[in-house]
């Protein structure tokens, strides 16, 4: 196909073809080009069908606002569903899919919605699919979800990847138009840190898409010029293809720059796009104006689009819709469109303005009327003219460039709930009041039209701004240019139309607009709400505000009495890809890996997360064919012999000064004060609702030294809350803290060799027999001549065991050395299963039991919250709903058959009563098999349960099957009397 | 008017000429039963079924904004019943159940579509808690499964298992869980509850109430003083500012919880998911969009919007399970103020004041009660006694430690 | 949101946790005869004001301060920063 509707100049570059495909169809375009001007130079109209009645349609716009002309883009995992044609720059190669149609847009079976849109008016669905009840889920809806939507998804995983930035200015500077350039010149050379960011892939806004010139240059030369002078300033960062999505709090913007997306697949190690956060100290938009259409009937066939559009299409990428075109207008700006497509030689059917006494031309006709019909199915052929005379006639043309005015592009001035204000000389809403702190507006984005007025604009608000930041500045000579006054008179829609399209893509009438009225949704939201008015993938940029003047004619108000028109972020929509950035499959959020990790990698070991840890779950061996013959065998050897864990995620806390002991009195609800040095106390924090927060122990290694450890999952909570207590509630207590988690590598060495293997590599001074370091003994040792460690006597396992740490760095020497040292007792390291098990074994209470709704009193731990002292959570743990007689008691469970599970998340029942919620007597929160008793067993939480031992309970558990009895039994499985770690 | 088959086919061939006001705009009487603060899901609703349920009459509903407005208006559309603690499962299951008759009760279609609701589990002790949490809610009567990786796969296919972060394990499943159509919710009470003579008064806005002796009179509004014999306040987000004006400090705390939607696309998503080792959750509209939202922002705010590390954070939830998401693109998002309460669930009472009761501190969940709130306020503003369902969301559950705290986080309202 | 760390200059919001209203730092005394009534208002009551709200942030990524933050719950409109440490002791907190 020959690029037939390609007309002279034009800023593309005609010594670089590009070959594209869009449905198939091979065609060839130009580099500068856009997807959109590409298929309209080669005579391409039709692009895309609308949502509901899949009507065809055309390119309206010729930028991002575009709700019509949207593709997929590529192909395979890449497709990228919903793109605008009008923005996507043209590439060798780039295949496009039309969509929202089947088998074909030109022929789309679905359009059949169209002959039937008098069922589908507004508010339809709310009315109706009731009939009989069971259909809505079982016909209508899935009917109606089959047709909906635009473009697909590949389901493939985006291959390319995303990156994130930070980025510091004095100013940014949003929109490189007239204005925009203007100001980045002022503000760049009073000295500022600029940011200059624009959406297009050239940088000048409206000046490519006009013929007027700048002092002598014509106006895309003048922004050529600009952009290089700018790039010379150091101090200007100029981002083109950036997107400034959002404006948030404190002069933080949001911003996507495009990095790749011109490209067919990304260079190598260069991202798709970045998401840059812009932390800035003032903020300037210049994001111009949008030309809004006309309503009328049948405004919406392929052909008909914006006059600046056709403008920008004819002048920037010297391609024009058709050879023969119209334009309606109802104010000076269609003119200008007329003029310069006659002027490449398009030849201009007629110009309908709709005010009176327009100056006649030499080149065409000029009529004073309006458009009262179009024809032409799959692009316009014709187009019906009413005249003020009251004569019709209708003109051939294959395009029709319309002109409603235009609106200051105010978006960014919503993001935090400004309200644009109504300005009556332009007939369009302007930047209100409470803009975002930091923001100026300048230019054509707050009403302010001719280039003159938007390039001095520009300039001023940048000189302000720079004195309010201190430095002194110069307004740099601006070239001369047009300073047209606007002439409009307010025109939204042809009356009395069946159908004129306000929302193009989600094929909204005025006569909806009308409906929602009837029925009583006039405010703003609610006509929104109820026709889906504004709310397709364009944001309403080009009907939110004809919807908004239609209803305000019918309901006999003013525009600003109706309401406004507020965008919310993101000004165009954004990737989800950008928007996580590197933060995806194994890298969502980082890895921490204890000091063994490498070492029990060399093991084999199998590996769980928790929280972001990897800890080693199990260490199987050759042989063990599933994970119980490796747990089983690890808990077994560590009983019978000695195993060593690594334990450093568990969080520790260091706590020095004076008042160490009086603090930790404050944070644990059992006493401190007295601990003696050398000693370990298991210390037990409430919330300061009473509820039990964590539990831990507390060693004491001199008169002002503790160290605390908390469990692995609130290291981080635990430390924030003592900070709070230090520095908030106690602010004059002598006390200091620091979290050592990742400082000290911490093994536990458990079994009843655990002494003998220790006594290896403790240096010999250190006498750590069970006279010398008893029971919850702890101290600063050294070991294998001279490190120093700390040790501590401590046991969750119920064997004879200890922890010992050393400095990070030498953990990894130390669980070699232990290992190595440990052959003589076959030593075995355990993973995170068997801890488990073996805590399960001696009813210790974690994760699954501190729950967060669990007390003291449920964990049997009721007396050790001290009434002699005020410490956090006392107070509150008094309450009647804290100590009912039948509160839940934290027992164990073992099953009546010794072949069953008594599985974790199962529920109780007292044998006999029926089972529902009110019946329920508690839950099980904890299970394992136990090698050591050689069946499975629970712990859990029963109504009275300390009095219940010995009675048989109904243990249900629906959602996964189970319902068989078990018994009641003490939560201490093995070695109740603690005789082990003792001895 | 009834909407009927006959109606909507007799309406689309007449050019739609016949269709009233879906709900009357209503001016301030001098004196009502119930004056109703709050024209949103929960205050409509509650004036629903005040007239329908307990046929009470003399009512209306002021609302400073218009109706709908608020987060029913601002929300991701998820119904679910699937609680944990006792004092919240009846009350969901009870308001599910509601919303499986809802369209016939309102002879409004507001596309309830229980396709089902899925939360992942990605580790054993996660596992341990949603098997707690499923029979729980077997045992109150309503629907749960647990389902395998497998089964989670064949229907969501392009789930991230091989590259995942966190395992996932498994998952629970409510099939009767899913989604409404929002909008039409607030919009259907009203009008069903304008059919029953209930007054809806919008662009009236509460400026304080009347009290004399302990006892109620009235409001003073906008639109001058109305007086009433109940006054029930039902203004979720807002609720501190209201009940201020009554001498009142709540167990409750404001906070901007944010929303998103994506550009439409084709169906992708068959339910509602929801990743549990991030913040993200997801189902896709009838018209194609996904809604997906993650945590609260997490200080107290009423500014309606949020900041840009609470999209980055939701963004990189939703890319961890579903990568094939890249290149969809979000289109839109909002923020809307919830009442973050003490233990993370509501508050229907009475207050200190005769005649004046409370409903708020819904927190998030407030879209997926707002049946069952609007009928146990309604019973307990026509009965002066709470719903079977509600008893336990009292005011004084903190003095007396019986909270309904369902994530354990305590009095901590953002952690909630 | 930008918070203005007296130490450490304008740092983001995101190094900080956030916990609540500063009159959190205003424990009751838990010895007194009515500690049980003072300490339901201290855990459950919040003015939860719209407009100006000090509020307790912790550095959690940074130097481990807390810090009471003036902030319009409106606006977000920052007006002061201060060490939590010093608000106490000039609130009475002191020993």
């Amino acid at each position: 196909m020959t690029q037939k509707n390609r007309l002279q100049g034009g800023l593309i570059d005609r010594g670089q073809s590009y070959t594209f495909r869009f449905d198939g169809k091979k065609m060839t375009g130009h580099a500068g080009d856009t997807l959109a001007s590409a298929l309209l130079a080669n005579g391409v109209r039709l692009m895309g069908r609308s949502f509901k009645y899949h009507r065809p349609r055309g390119p309206l716009t010729a930028g991002s606002e575009e709700p019509n002309a949207i593709v997929e883009l590529r192909e395979g995992a890449r497709q990228e569903p919903n793109t605008r044609a009008t923005t996507a720059e043209l590439f060798d190669g780039l295949v496009a899919k039309s969509q929202n149609r089947w088998p074909s847009l030109a022929f789309d079976a679905l359009s059949v919605n169209d002959r039937l849109s008098s069922f589908f008016a507004a508010g339809f669905y709310y009315k109706t699919f009731m009939w009989p009840a069971a259909f809505w889920e079982k016909l209508y809806e899935p009917m109606i979800r089959r047709a909906a939507g635009l473009g697909s998804l590949s389901l493939q995983n985006d291959p390319d990847s995303y990156d994130k930035g930070f980025l510091h200015c004095d100013l940014l500077i949003t929109g490189a138009g007239p204005s925009g350039l203007a100001a980045a010149l002022t503000a760049g050379e009073s000295g500022l840190q600029v940011i200059l960011a624009d959406e297009d892939f050239v940088i000048g806004g409206r000046l490519n898409a006009e013929t007027f010139s700048l002092g002598d240059s014509l106006g895309s030369d003048w922004a050529a010029q600009t952009v290089a002078r700018l790039r010379s300033m150091p101090n200007v960062r100029v981002m083109p293809r950036t997107t400034v999505l959002g404006a948030f709090d404190h002069g933080i913007y949001g911003a996507v720059e495009r990095v790749s997306d011109h490209l067919a697949v990304p260079e190598a190690d260069k991202p798709r796009q970045i998401l840059w956060r812009i932390y800035s100290k003032r903020s300037l938009l210049t994001a111009g104006a949008l030309e809004r259409p006309i309503a009328f009937e049948n405004n919406d066939r392929p052909g008909i689009m914006l006059a600046s559009a056709m403008r920008a299409y004819a002048n920037r990428w010297a391609a024009t819709p058709a050879q023969r075109v119209a334009i309606f207008t109802n104010n000076d700006d269609g003119h200008r469109t007329a003029a310069d497509l006659h002027a490449k030689g398009v030849k201009i059917a007629a110009v309908i303005d709709t005010r009176p006494g327009q100056p006649i031309s030499i080149d065409y006709e000029i009529l004073h009327g309006e458009i009262i019909d179009t024809a032409g199915r799959l692009g316009l052929r014709r187009i019906t003219v009413r005249l003020a005379s009251g004569e019709t006639r209708e003109i051939e043309c294959g395009a029709l460039g319309v002109s409603g005015g235009w609106n200051p592009n105010v978006s960014l001035t919503c993001h935090q709930r400004s309200r644009p204000a109504w300005d009556e000389n332009i007939a369009a809403f302007i930047p209100g009041g409470d803009l975002p702190s930091g923001m100026t507006v300048a230019g054509a984005a707050r009403g302010v039209f001719s280039t003159h007025g938007a390039l001095t604009d520009g300039a001023e608000a940048a000189a302000r701004i720079a004195a309010d930041l201190g430095q002194t500045a110069t307004k740099p000579e601006l070239p001369k240019a047009e300073d047209a006054p606007i002439q409009i008179t307010p025109f939204w829609h042809v009356k009395d139309a069946k159908r004129a399209w306000v929302d193009q893509q989600n094929d909204v009438t005025a006569k909806d607009v009308k409906l929602a009225h009837q029925e009583n949704f006039v405010s703003v939201e609610h006509l929104k709400r109820y026709t889906t008015l504004g709310m397709a993938t364009d944001q309403g940029k080009t009907s939110n505000m004809a919807g908004l003047a239609i209803m305000a004619e019918i309901a006999g108000k003013s525009i600003p009495e109706v309401g406004t028109t507020m965008y919310r972020p993101p000004y165009t929509p954004a990737a989800m890809g950008v928007l996580a950035g590197r933060s995806r499959g194994k890298d969502f959020r980082p890895v921490r890996k204890t000091p063994s990790h490498v070492w029990a990698e060399e093991q084999g070991a199998v590996f769980v997360e928790v929280g972001n840890w990897l800890r080693a779950q199990w260490f199987p061996r050759k042989g063990e064919t599933t994970w119980r013959e490796s747990v089983d065998r690890e808990v077994l050897q560590t009983r019978k012999s000695v195993g060593i864990c690594d334990v450093t995620t568990l969080g520790k806390i260091d706590v020095q000064g004076t008042d160490a002991a009086a603090f930790l009195n404050r944070i644990y609800c059992n006493g401190f004060a007295k601990l003696a040095v050398g000693r370990t106390r298991y210390g037990l924090m409430l919330r300061e609702d009473g509820i039990a927060m964590d539990d831990g122990t507390a060693a004491r290694l001199a008169d002002d030294h503790f160290v605390v450890t908390t469990t692995t999952a609130n290291a981080v909570s635990v430390y924030r809350h003592m900070e709070f207590v230090r520095q908030c509630l106690f602010p004059d207590m002598d006390v200091q803290l620091i979290s050592t988690t990742e400082a000290w590598a911490q093994f536990s060495v458990a079994g009843p060799n655990a002494r003998k293997l220790l006594q290896k590599v403790v240096d010999a001074e250190f006498d750590i027999s069970n006279e010398g370091f008893p029971f919850m003994a702890c101290g600063e040792i050294t070991v294998c001549g001279g490190l120093r460690a700390r040790l501590f006597r401590i046991s969750f396992s119920g064997e004879l065991a200890y922890e010992i740490a050393v400095p990070t760095r030498y953990g990894d020497a130390l669980i070699r050395r232990l290992m190595r040292e440990g052959q003589e007792f076959d030593v075995v390291a355990y993973g995170t299963e068997a801890l488990g098990v073996m805590r399960i074994e001696k009813g210790h209470a974690a994760g699954n039991e501190l729950n967060g709704t669990t007390t003291a009193l449920n964990l049997g731990m009721g007396r050790m919250v001290s009434q002699a002292k005020d410490s956090i959570g006392t107070v509150l743990s008094r309450r009647e709903g804290l100590n009912d007689a039948d509160a839940l008691k934290l027992v164990g469970f073992k099953p009546v058959d010794p072949s069953k599970k008594v599985p974790a998340g199962a529920h109780l029942m007292t044998i006999g009563d029926p089972v529902n919620a009110a019946h329920d007597q508690g839950y099980v929160t904890s299970a394992c098999y136990s090698p050591n008793l050689g069946h499975h067993i629970a712990i859990g939480y029963l109504k009275s349960g300390d009095q219940r031992l010995g009675e048989v309970v109904r243990l249900i558990s629906p959602l996964t099957g189970f319902d068989h009895e078990v018994e009641v039994v003490s939560a201490h499985f093995v070695d109740p009397e603690g005789e082990r770690l003792r001895a | 008017m009834r909407y009927s088959g006959w109606k909507v086919i007799k309406e689309a061939l007449t050019g739609h000429r016949g269709w009233g006001p879906a709900w009357r705009d209503a001016t301030p009487q001098a004196q009502y039963d119930y004056v109703i603060i709050g024209g949103g899901g929960h205050g409509l609703a509650t004036a629903y079924y005040l007239a329908k349920q307990f046929k009470q009459s003399r009512i209306a509903v002021v609302e400073k904004g218009w109706i709908g407005g608020g987060n029913v208006g601002r929300n991701t559309t998820i119904i679910r019943s699937n609680y944990l603690l006792d004092g919240n499962e009846p009350f969901y299951e009870f308001s599910l159940k509601l919303w499986e008759g809802l369209e016939q009760e309102l002879n409004y279609n507001a596309m309830v579509s229980q396709r089902g609701i899925l939360n992942l589990i990605h580790s054993d002790a996660q596992r341990d808690a949603f098997t707690r949490r499923g029979n729980a809610m077997i045992l109150n009567g309503a629907d749960a499964e647990l389902l395998s990786t497998q089964q989670i796969l064949d229907r969501y296919p392009f789930l991230n298992v091989n590259d995942a972060r966190f395992p996932i394990k498994g998952g629970l499943a409510q099939h009767r869980g899913g989604t409404v159509r929002h909008d039409a919710v607030a919009w259907g009470y009203a009008r069903g509850a304008d059919q029953c003579g209930v007054d809806i008064i919008q662009n009236c806005e509460v400026t304080g109430f009347r009290i004399e002796n302990g006892t109620v009179k009235g409001v003073e509004t906008s639109r001058g003083f109305i007086g009433a014999k109940k006054v029930a306040a039902c203004v979720a987000g807002s609720s501190s500012r209201l009940m201020e004006k009554a001498g009142m400090r709540l167990p409750i705390e404001s906070h901007v919880l944010q929303a998103f939607v994506s550009e439409g696309l084709k169906p992708v998503l068959p339910g509602v998911i929801t990743f549990g080792a991030g913040h993200f959750y997801c189902s896709q509209s009838d018209k194609g969009g996904l809604v997906f939202g993650g945590d609260i922002d997490g200080y107290n705010s009423y500014a309606q919007r949020g900041n840009l590390p609470v999209v980055e954070d939701v963004a990189e939830g939703g890319m961890a399970i579903f990568p094939m998401l890249g290149r969809a693109r979000l289109l839109r998002m909002w923020g809307g103020i919830m009442d973050m309460s003490m233990d993370g669930s509501p508050i229907i009472d009475r207050t200190h004041v005769d005649g004046l009761y409370f409903n708020g501190g819904w927190c998030y969940g407030g879209f997926k009660a707002t049946p069952a709130s609007g009928y146990a306020y309604a019973h307990l503003l026509a009965t002066d006694r709470p719903h079977e369902t509600a008893t336990a969301y009292r005011f004084d559950r903190f003095a007396k430690g019986r909270m309904i705290d369902e994530k354990g986080m305590g009095n901590q309202p953002n952690l909630h | 949101m930008i918070i203005n760390h007296p130490l450490l200059g304008p740092r983001d919001a995101a190094e900080f946790v956030y916990k609540g209203d500063a009159a959190l730092i205003h424990r009751p005394d838990g010895m007194a005869p009515d500690a049980l009534e003072s300490f339901i208002e201290y855990g459950y009551l919040r003015d939860n004001p719209a407009g100006e709200h000090r509020e307790l942030w912790f550095h959690e990524q940074g130097d481990r301060s807390w810090l009471v933050v003036s902030r319009n719950t409106l606006t977000h409109e920052i007006t002061s920063v201060e060490l939590a440490r010093d608000v106490a002791r000039r609130e009475g907190r002191s020993k």
